[in-house]
């Protein structure tokens, strides 16, 4: 005779709820608590290298979006281009990466900030200065293992419960 | 005694005032207190941001609804439509008037207490159907079906175990029958106290057994077409009326104000808290049952083991007609288990499938 069908499983229910109450919950308060996101994070937005961009328009041709666009003139004396305008619209992008791992100089990174969400729309579009690596938007070790290896290691919320609980 | 702060209109001036401070602070605090408990049931916090503790956020949440504004359906009856908070939260004070606070602490102290009770309670379920009705819309009106199909069939279970307690403690009047505990009734009528508590969650449409506003399915039931002020005072009703359950619980079965040290109001609303405390215990831990399991649940399962539970009650009582003994707490108990075992047994769901 299996109990479980004569009340036994609704008292079994009620314990597993019972312990949940009386144990930490499985939970983090974002603000003041914080969690390590992941190192290869594709973030919200695009890192760009002035020094190591060439100009050559790779990561323009492969968005599949077209949110880049890459202005360039040719600068005679050094024999090379000069980036005149190098504009990203976050708003179309789609975090694919496809523009990082096509980049052939390394000069563009996904970014390791995700808490940038803005108010207006034409905030999104983000140009020239504003798209180089700046404390408040660091690269992600998204496509370069050699960025990755710098970050902080990924910390799982369940490894934080599992230590507050003992 | 009874006409304890003076005359008969200072009595009732006063307790009118208590219960209406108290049905409002004990709504706020059962709202808090079930977030708060339902949450870290399910593993997480509740709300924790509004205040110390998030013990405001009852006081942000009545706030914000207040101010928001009132939309009436267009094809909507305005009538019925405006009236049905109010149909509906009047009986729920109504119940608060003849429950003990303390010895003789009440508003009126009727001799058929539990009757007036049984009575007045159901009154609430015709705001509750104005509300789908006047609403003109088809979920509210689903979820109006709903609720008065389940009022209907719980009253039964719900009024016989309220019987056998009436026959244990030979008195209706509410006073009388905690001043009649020696025991708790919860030790002499444990079926009884399932029963009325199952019977309870459902007439007041608690989950398990909220089909009304079964928001996967009704998005809100009979309130999904109200918002402001006539939205707070349906969602006041629902506490109100967990609150009103848990009260009567109290009284019926946990002997209501009496207990040692303490002063008896505040046992009585510690008991409260208790009760309500079970009831969101069940409302965190189990699912929401179908209409038909709803229906079987009452008149295949509750209402023969109330009636059994009566004739049982009844026999007791013509045994010891002085007053029931200690040791038919075991039996009650031991009558309980076999009843319980032997029903699950026999109570089957669509083609022999044993289920709920």
């Amino acid at each position: 005779m299996k109990f479980e069908r004569f009340g036994l499983g609704l008292l079994k229910g009620m314990t597993v709820t019972l312990r949940n109450l009386l144990r930490h919950p499985t939970v983090n308060q974002f603000p003041e608590q914080r969690l390590n996101i992941s190192r290869r994070t594709r973030g919200n937005e695009l890192v760009w290298s002035r020094e190591r961009c060439t100009g050559c328009g790779t990561c323009a041709k492969t968005c599949p979006q077209g949110a880049i666009v890459i202005e360039t003139s040719v600068n005679m004396t050094d024999n090379k281009y000069e980036v005149d305008k190098y504009q990203v619209d976050t708003g179309y992008c789609i975090q694919c990466g496809l523009c990082v791992e096509a980049c052939p100089y390394d000069a563009l990174f996904m970014g390791y900030a995700f808490e940038r969400a803005q108010y207006r729309r034409g905030d999104l579009v983000q140009s020239d200065d504003a798209l180089l690596e700046s404390p408040e938007r660091p690269a992600s070790g998204y496509y370069h293992p050699d960025v990755a290896s710098k970050l902080p290691r990924q910390t799982l919320l369940v490894d934080k419960i599992v230590e507050k609980r003992k | 005694m009874t006409f304890w702060p003076g005359n008969y209109w200072w009595h009732w001036l006063f307790y009118a005032a208590v219960i209406i401070v108290f049905v409002l602070l004990m709504v706020m605090g059962a709202i808090y207190f079930e977030r708060r408990g339902l949450g870290r049931m399910q593993s997480r916090l509740g709300p924790n941001r509004t205040g110390p503790f998030g013990l405001l956020q009852p006081v942000a949440d009545a706030v914000k609804v207040l101010l928001k504004e009132n939309l009436v359906p267009d094809k909507a009856d305005k009538l019925v439509h405006w009236l049905a908070p109010v149909v509906a939260f009047a009986p729920v004070l109504m119940i608060f008037a003849v429950i003990p606070f303390q010895n003789g602490a009440l508003l009126a102290d009727l001799n058929i207490g539990i009757l007036f009770i049984v009575a007045v309670s159901s009154v609430a379920t015709i705001g509750v159907f104005m509300a789908g009705w006047g609403s003109s819309n088809k979920y509210s009106l689903l979820g109006a079906m709903r609720n008065v199909a389940a009022v209907v069939s719980y009253e039964m279970p719900l009024a016989l175990s309220v019987v056998a307690t009436v026959l244990v403690a030979g008195t209706m009047s509410m006073n009388g029958i905690v001043q009649g505990q020696t025991i708790p009734y919860i030790l002499l009528q444990p079926l009884g106290f399932l029963i009325f508590f199952a019977a309870g969650c459902a007439e007041i449409n608690r989950s398990p057994f909220d089909l009304m506003e079964a928001d996967q399915e009704l998005v809100a039931g009979f309130h999904t077409e109200y918002s402001g002020m006539k939205f707070a005072m349906f969602y006041l009703v629902e506490y109100a009326e967990a609150i009103a359950i848990s009260a009567i619980i109290t009284t019926l079965f946990l002997s209501g104000w009496k207990g040692p040290w303490l002063t008896p109001w505040l046992w009585f609303i510690i008991k409260v808290f208790v009760v309500f405390f079970l009831m969101i215990w069940t409302r965190a831990t189990f699912p929401r049952v179908r209409i038909d399991q709803l229906m079987a649940f009452a008149w295949k399962f509750l209402f023969p083991l109330a009636l059994i539970n009566l004739f049982v009650t009844a026999a007791q009582v013509l045994v010891w007609p002085d007053g029931l003994p200690w040791y038919v707490i075991f039996i009650n108990f031991a009558i309980m288990g076999i009843l319980i075992l032997a029903w699950s047994k026999l109570f089957k769901l669509g083609l022999g499938r044993s289920e709920v």
